[in-house]
């Protein structure tokens, strides 16, 4: 365990001594995420050509304050760069017109939903609540839209409960009498209609910021940075692999095996060198964007989970490449075509969505798709539970790459006897 | 004086190609025992086999009590290694590799460093110790190289043709290196195809041709094989072309054999005084200028020669 620890150590001393290595693991990608930027216009200010532009329809049944004040926040001004925002009264139609995937998400009002939220026994049955209907081939986008809708949620709960603790707390006191309460209820739920318009204050923020004041641009590089990371990061696992075949022609993998040290060690000790080294420049890059860009990468704890499953993932992948290769060249060179493969079907030039549905079908087996998922929905403010999908799916991939690596490696007799 | 190292009967087949066949010696305790013999004969193999880096075909082998099949962690803590090939990280400096290669051998903290420090000592890269090993001439990365392979202070070392391709500097500085480690107590496996070294270094030499162990002893007793023969060597000029002399001499009376080597001419006799006025004349004669002549006893080189009817040198 110690041993496996101290070789890991030793790899990323040498990849981080490597001057070729750290020009493509860190400076390329930083360089590239400043190039991209640049072009999509991030760092000049409100330009347009950044656009997400997210196709959505919104089916408002209820025509109610709330019903309204919904249709508001997602066409309003703030979010023009990131939603084509359209209404419509066709529930069905619009549901239909994501399932031929003209539209991304359409979400549903029902008729009566602010008049349920308003009344003191509020119904949770599925009747009363907003229907998000997304299409499943889209989940960056939809996550996006989705993690807006929940933010208006929780806004709509916390005046709600608030409201209804106001309430309680006025019969409690005796000031009403039960039967008044509906009516004071309604009163309130009035007054919170107009919130909107009367102050500049926008109902919900497009991150966790606790902040309610402060509403975030939606920054491009947040999906630029993730995309240029993971590609380079494709890079270090297959440097990594290279350099487990380079102890083998050099003599070292050798030596190790007369020192009192077995083979599974020196195994997972180069495999750990992979996975440090790519995570260590997944942090060094995510820290230098933070700093340099006040890029948000979101939930800290959310970061450092899938930094950890996108590198697992990779790093199977950079196994599974050295497996099949004979030559350290070798894995440098499949290396880099898988590299840039990766980085377009998983999205990190353009996004996945605008690819014919094979590609998005078959870019579910890069990590770049996964982790770029993950690392989006964080930026627009999911937590870690919004992660699970592609956590699940990165480590997933990295098991089964590891096994398929493990069983090759076996016959390839790394350690000739 | 025990064994530390018993050998019997080794084999490795590599495929059809049985590299080496059956090969039986052992060591004592405080030797230096070489294995000569010329590339491809079987060294690197056998040693393979003695570090536990293959595992022997047939055959078995002990190294301080621990058998080289049933339990190689036992051996490779007895033992060092110092490959044929250069195996370092040249990006790592030369005590970082000392470092590294010490973790491996289960050492850490205070000794570890302390003894780093030693070994830097010994190899003479003291000042030399944070320059990465990229950076060092042949000789040094050498030098780092029998460094590593002293970190953990085996009982038995063994060391595969350290001295291939270095400067003549270097191959003394490793030499002396070799002597010093035994003196202080190290049982010492040394392989080379260089007879001058074997016979420099060696209690006991074995000399191994096509993976079979054809001889087998003290130099006196291996020379003894060859019979009571000698060799004039002359040293000749550099324009000279000393190939008709060297005819004309295998024509003398009391000379067995006569060679030419660069500007060496070699002629091996059963007396070299007795032919020496002879050998001279016939020089002279042909106008080949003689700088120097020396007299050497019987040799390794003639006893592969006489075993084998082949050069040792290729
Ligand atoms: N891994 C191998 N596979 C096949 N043949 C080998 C291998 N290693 C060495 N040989 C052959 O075995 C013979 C002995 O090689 P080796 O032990 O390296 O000799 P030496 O060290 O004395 O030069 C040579 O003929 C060599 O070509
Ligand atoms: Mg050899």
């Amino acid at each position: 365990m110690l041993k496996t620890f101290l070789i890991g150590l030793k790899d990323l001393k040498i990849a981080f001594r490597d001057r070729a290595a750290i020009i493509f693991m860190l400076l390329t990608p930083f360089l590239l995420t400043i190039g991209m930027g640049l072009v999509t216009g991030r760092f000049s200010s409100n330009d347009n050509s950044g656009a997400l532009n997210i196709p959505i329809v919104i089916v408002n049944l209820d025509n109610d304050s709330l019903g309204d004040a919904l249709v508001e926040v997602f066409s309003s001004e703030e979010l023009a760069d990131l939603l084509e925002t359209t209404t419509s009264q066709d529930a069905e139609a619009a549901r239909a017109l994501v399932d031929k995937d003209e539209i991304t998400v359409a979400i549903i009002i029902p008729a009566g939903f602010t008049q349920n939220i308003f009344s003191a026994n509020a119904s949770q049955s599925e009747e009363h609540q907003v229907e998000f209907y997304a299409n499943p081939s889209r989940p960056t986008s939809a996550g996006i839209v989705k993690t807006i809708l929940d933010g208006f949620m929780a806004r709509v709960d916390e005046m709600r409960v608030g409201g209804i603790t106001s309430v309680t707390q006025l019969i409690i006191s005796g000031r009403i009498s039960p039967e008044q309460a509906n009516a004071v209820a309604e009163e309130m739920g009035a007054r919170f209609e107009n919130t909107p318009t009367d102050s500049d204050e926008t109902l919900i923020t497009l991150n966790t910021s606790t902040n309610q004041t402060e509403t975030n641009e939606v920054d491009m590089l947040a999906y630029i940075a993730p995309g240029m990371a993971l590609m380079f990061l494709m890079y270090t696992v297959s440097y990594g692999g290279r350099s487990i075949l380079a102890e083998k022609s050099g003599g070292t993998l050798t030596r190790l095996l007369v020192t009192p040290t077995n083979s599974m060690q020196i195994l997972g000790g180069k495999v750990f060198g992979i996975f440090l080294t790519g995570a260590a420049q997944m942090f060094i890059l995510i820290g230098a964007t933070s700093l340099l860009f006040q890029l948000q990468w979101g939930n800290m704890l959310g970061v450092i989970l899938l930094v950890f499953a996108a590198v697992f993932g990779a790093t199977g992948w950079g196994l599974l490449i050295t497996a099949f290769a004979r030559t350290p060249n070798q894995v440098g060179s499949v290396g880099s075509a898988v590299m840039l493969i990766f980085a377009i079907m998983g999205g990190s030039f353009l996004s996945t969505e605008n690819m014919p549905d094979f590609v998005q079908t078959l870019s579910k087996i890069t990590p770049n798709a996964w982790a770029l998922d993950g690392f989006t929905s964080l930026a627009f403010g999911g937590d870690t539970a919004s992660l699970t999908t592609p956590l699940l799916a990165l480590l997933t991939m990295g098991i089964l790459l590891f096994l398929v690596s493990a069983v090759l490696f076996g016959k390839k007799n790394l350690v000739q006897k | 004086m025990t064994n530390i190292l018993e050998v019997q009967n080794l084999v490795k087949n590599y495929g059809d190609f049985q590299a080496v066949k059956g090969v039986s010696f052992h060591i004592q305790e405080g030797e230096i025992f070489s294995l000569l013999g010329p590339n491809g004969a079987g060294k690197t193999t056998t040693i393979s086999m003695l570090s536990t880096l293959y595992e022997p075909t047939a055959g078995d082998a002990t190294v301080a009590g621990h058998s080289v099949k049933k339990n190689p962690m036992g051996v490779r803590n007895a033992i060092g290694v110092v490959p044929q090939d250069l195996a370092l990280y040249e990006d790592l400096t030369a005590k970082e590799n000392l470092i590294f290669w010490g973790q491996m051998y289960n050492l850490s903290g205070k000794p570890l460093t302390s003894r780093v420090d030693e070994v830097l000592e010994q190899i003479g890269l003291t000042d030399k110790a944070k320059n990465k090993v990229k950076t060092f001439s042949g000789g040094m990365k050498r030098r780092v190289n029998i460094g590593v392979g002293l970190l953990h202070k085996p009982k038995l070392l063994f060391m595969d043709e350290p001295t291939v391709g270095i400067d003549p500097q270097s191959r003394r500085a490793i030499l002396d290196t070799v002597k010093d480690l035994n003196k202080q107590g190290m049982t010492v496996l040394y392989t080379t195809h260089y007879m001058e070294e074997a016979e420099e270094l060696s209690n006991r030499v074995g000399i191994i041709d096509h993976g079979e162990l054809i001889a087998i002893g003290t130099q006196k007793e291996l020379t003894k094989q060859v019979g009571e023969t000698e060799t004039l060597i002359l040293h000749v000029g550099e324009n000279e072309d000393p190939s008709a002399l060297v005819s004309a001499l295998k024509g003398l009376p009391n000379v067995i054999d006569a060679n030419v080597v660069n500007n060496e001419i070699s002629v091996v006799t059963p007396s070299a005084k007795d032919v020496l006025a002879s050998v001279v004349t016939k020089a002279n004669e042909r106008g080949i200028k003689i700088h120097s002549i020396d007299i050497r006893e019987p040799n390794l080189e003639a006893v592969f020669l006489h075993l084998t009817g082949r050069a040792l040198r290729d």
